[in-house]
């Protein structure tokens, strides 16, 4: 049984964390009846004995004593991390964990990246270091981040260098969380195109996140909770959005939005923690999803997005769900694949399912989804025994599809209208190590991003015919 | 005689567990004493207090399936596994045949030997190893093959038999063809006879045979584990001379596989159905016996929707094959044509159980129509009986060939590969892992060789 670290940087990062962590912990209290720390629980937590005097691991198979995160905490400002120390989740981190100034970057990529990403290498190190050596067979850095703003974006790709340079071994999966068009932070185009420089060089697997869909979805939900049809009502503790049933009481602004991409971690590691009849492993995802090292972004969708509470109306059927995942008011980007091209496909199943239905449901949908042509059968599938919390059954689909590029052209588009006017960009250039020439490496790696993709799909649609086979002398 | 089994990665693990219960519940149900004692000998160390210990090594890089299986065999009351046979450490090997056969291979040699080594010499005599695996993801089709490696160097005399599954035609894994391809083109030069079921085909048979409407992987493992059961159990061979042969896998190998360029073999049983229907049905050897022989000639895989036009061919067209010809020099365009005339075989092996063996016609799979010209029929087909029914069917018949009925699917599989290779898709995977694009091309080298073989048959 392997372990993950997750790493969260930034006030966006660490609000998503929390969640992500209350969520864990639900959802193993669900699953895990006996009390006993076992494989599943260890690939998220350590179990620690206090009173023990060498700092009290403890091995698998004795009783919880207390659970500790496999977390690292880093924000420039005190507020979000404080936050959380001072709720239920405390104890689930130590003082260890922390990586914690006072100042914050001011929506500043160079500041957090080329300041504090020098000052504080060795302290970041230092703990990543710590936090790997408590684990016996570590696969996996979760990082969690913002696009747009100072630490976050700029601070957490310097510690997503750092994971390369010091673990390469390692997969390092990111999870992204992008500014919608109207971001109040003026110059969140630029953090964010500096930021993807890193994320194309330095991650095996991005998965983009954007806030309007997360908002988008929420209001979905909301709306029907709140007076949809007569008689519906939702179960409470299963919809996507919510946090009941977790430690923390009150839900605050951002949670519904945030509990949306924890789920979304929950799920793809799953089968990495539970059992079933088609396991897919973390390491799996990055070998089938990526066929070329760049072309690393994928697009999340995540249903069902409740569960009805009533249940004498019949449960939505097992079909609608795999129709709902390929639909755009599930995905959390705002792109549409069915326009554009598919290079692979995931989708992660958990509850009980058969392979049979994966099998139809997938020949159904199949016929509209245009796949690339060396991988009209690009499907990699997993299939995990133990539904989440308040569900029968859930899919996760991770698409590698060219339609990320209309996201990557609209920020470039942003980037490109302030970056003419040189708006704001003396903040940057004033930060020690920082250069007009970090600007246009950036947006060069942006646009052969982009061009990659563009040249996929200019494939789309046209009849390739089969390479020509060898030909054997006889 | 004994055969060890060696279960790799998630589909080795869970079809292997399916095969020991077939055989421990067929064995079991107050059968006759000598065909019970030797299925017992074959697959079973019985320790002093007369448990049964299956004699099997459990291999793979995560642990959680093999947990799984050993905990299921314990819990049957009737059979488990040995405390000591198992080998998995924390991590899979993510789909990558590389990973697998390059990392994790080499890495636990040692150890993974020394388990092989500990069953085999618990045995009395050992009759051979069937090495079971899947072929679509890491540790199956890339430590397997190293594990191959590995047992052809240990024992170089003994028979080794390779079970592969094949993965459904439309993706259960994005590599699948990648690791298909270089996992088949080693395992040619190293085993004996290389066994194939495909999940397509038997998931098939679960949806129109056995009228199931949701479809398990369980289910699929066990009608895999019931034609793997119907060959591998007791059964007197014309080389037993009255007795049950000791030497299944041996006389396997010898029957089908004449030349080492043909050693694909597929397998058929009739009748196949749901096991509530057994009771109720009758049962009698023309029949079944009539379809699998055309399910043969007309490559059909089930005993549903047989194609009853395919017909032989007359002296005079022996020379049409599957392919009407075979490919000529220069035409690239790929290997099996689309219509099937016939399937012509190199050799088949028929295994009758059941009632009333003895009196059951065979005459028709004795055509020398159906075989290619090389050998005479005498030489091509083979017949074991065994007057004991299996797994509660009053009469079965299996039919194991080595025949072009592997031709299309193993086409297709190259196909996809080679497509995907030329665009170099995925290929940064495998090369951090240690082969190389030449490594790859020899692999396609070898499977365009074996298709080209299979299609020229006449």
């Amino acid at each position: 049984m392997t372990q993950s670290v997750v790493v969260q940087v930034g006030q966006c990062g660490n609000q998503v964390g929390c969640r992500f962590w209350d969520l864990a912990l639900r959802e193993h209290a669900h699953v895990n009846k006996t009390g006993v720390y076992d494989d599943a629980l260890s690939s998220f937590f350590r179990n620690v004995d206090s009173r023990k005097s060498d700092g009290g691991a403890c091995g698998f198979g004795g009783r919880i004593q207390h659970l500790k995160a496999r977390a690292v905490l880093v924000d420039m400002e005190e507020g979000v991390v404080n936050e959380i120390l001072q709720g239920p989740l405390s104890e689930v981190f130590d003082s260890t964990q922390l990586l914690t100034d006072v100042s914050g970057s001011g929506n500043n990529w160079a500041v957090g990246h080329m300041s504090y990403g020098s000052v504080y290498r060795e302290q970041i190190v230092d703990k990543l270091r710590k936090a790997a050596e408590h684990c016996d067979c570590l696969q996996c850095f979760f990082l969690i981040h913002s696009m747009g703003g100072g630490t976050g974006s700029g601070l957490g790709t310097r510690v997503l260098s750092l994971l390369e340079e010091e673990f390469p071994e390692v997969c390092r999966i990111v999870t992204s969380v992008y500014p919608s068009p109207e971001d109040d932070v003026i110059t969140s185009p630029y953090n964010s195109v500096l930021a993807m420089k890193e994320l194309s060089e330095h991650a095996d697997c991005v998965i983009p996140v954007e806030n309007q869909s997360l908002v988008d979805i929420v209001n979905k939900i909301k709306h029907m909770s709140d007076g949809g049809k007569p008689g519906l009502t939702i179960r409470k503790d299963s919809s996507i959005i919510s946090g009941q049933g977790g430690l923390r009481g009150a839900e605050k602004p951002f949670d519904a939005m945030n509990n949306i991409v924890a789920n979304l971690l929950l799920n793809i590691t799953s089968s990495a923690r539970f059992e079933g009849s088609l396991n897919m492993d973390l390491n799996e995802i990055a070998m089938n999803l990526v066929p070329f090292p760049r072309l690393h972004y994928l697009v999340p969708s995540l249903t069902p997005l409740y569960t009805l509470a009533d249940v004498s109306v019949p449960t939505r059927r097992l079909d609608q769900m795999f129709s709902d995942a390929f639909s755009k008011d599930h995905q959390l980007l705002r792109a549409n694949p069915k326009h554009s091209l598919y290079l692979a496909c995931a989708l992660m199943v958990r509850g009980n399912v058969q392979v049979s239905d994966l099998r139809r449901n997938i020949e159904r949908l199949r016929p509209s989804l245009p796949f690339v042509s060396w991988n009209q059968e690009g499907w990699k599938t997993g299939l995990c025994s133990v539904p989440p919390v308040g569900h029968s059954h859930s899919l996760l689909a991770l698409a590698n599809n060219t339609c990320v590029k209309s996201t990557f052209l609209d920020l470039k588009e942003r980037f490109t209208k302030l970056y003419r006017k040189k708006a704001h960009l003396h903040h940057y250039l004033h930060v020690e190590g920082m250069e007009q020439s970090c600007f246009s490496e950036a947006i060069t790696s942006l646009s052969s991003l982009i061009e990659e993709y563009h040249h996929l799909d200019a494939t789309k649609g046209k009849l390739i015919p089969d390479a020509p086979r060898l030909s054997i002398a006889r | 005689m004994s055969v060890v089994t060696v279960q790799l990665g998630q589909c080795g693990n869970q079809v292997g567990h399916e095969l020991f219960d077939v055989v421990c519940g067929d064995a079991h149900d107050g059968q006759r004493r000598s065909y019970c004692s030797v299925s017992r000998e074959r697959f079973f160390h019985q320790t002093e207090r007369g448990d049964l210990v299956a004699r099997a090594v459990l291999i793979d890089m995560e642990p959680k399936v093999i947990k799984h299986s050993m905990n299921k065999a314990a819990n049957s009351g009737r059979w488990t596994y040995g405390d000591d046979a198992h080998f998995s450490q924390k991590q899979g090997s993510g789909n990558n045949w590389a990973n697998g056969f390059c990392v994790h291979g080499p890495r636990h040699e040692a150890a993974l030997e020394e388990l092989v080594r500990r069953q085999v010499e618990r045995c009395d005599r050992l009759s051979g190893l069937m090495a079971m695996m899947s072929v679509a993801g890491g540790t199956g089709s890339g430590v397997g093959t190293y594990v191959t490696q590995c047992l052809r160097d240990t024992f170089p005399k003994s028979f080794i038999v390779n079970q592969l599954t094949w993965p459904y035609g439309t993706g259960e894994v994005i590599v699948q063809n990648y690791n298909s391809v270089l996992t088949l083109a080693h395992l040619y030069g190293l085993s004996d006879a290389i066994l194939v079921h495909e999940n397509d085909t038997v998931h098939g048979i679960c949806a129109r045979l056995l009228n199931l409407k949701h479809i398990s992987f369980g289910d699929v493992n066990r009608v895999i584990a019931h034609q793997l059961g119907a060959v591998l159990q007791p059964a007197l061979t014309t080389d037993s001379h009255g007795l049950y042969s000791r030497n299944p896998l041996g006389e396997l190998a010898s029957a089908l596989v004449c030349h080492p360029e043909y050693k694909l073999l597929s397998m058929s049983t009739v009748p196949q159905m749901p096991s509530a229907s057994i009771a109720y049905s009758t049962f009698s050897w023309p029949g079944p016996l009539r379809h699998l022989r055309q399910m043969l000639v007309s490559n059909s895989k089930m005993e549903e929707g047989i194609d009853w036009q395919v017909r032989l061919p007359a002296a005079s067209e022996r020379s049409r094959s599957l392919t009407g010809g075979g490919r000529g020099g220069g035409r690239g365009g790929g290997g099996a044509a689309a219509a099937a005339i016939f399937n012509r075989s190199l050799a088949n092996l028929l295994i009758l159980r059941g009632k009333d063996v003895y009196s059951a016609e065979t005459g028709g799979f004795e055509d020398p129509a159906l075989f290619t010209s090389w050998l005479s029929p005498r030489d091509a087909f083979s017949l074991w009986k065994s007057p004991v029914p299996f797994n509660k069917y009053e009469k079965s018949a299996t039919l194991v060939s080595n025949s072009q009925a592997l031709l299309r699917p193993l086409d297709d599989m190259v196909r996809k590969a080679w497509n995907m290779f030329a665009s170099r898709a995925y290929i940064h995977q495998y090369v951090k892992f240690g082969i190389s694009e030449e490594d790859f091309l020899d692999s396609f080298t070898s499977l365009e060789q074996v298709i080209s073989s299979y299609s020229q048959l006449s």
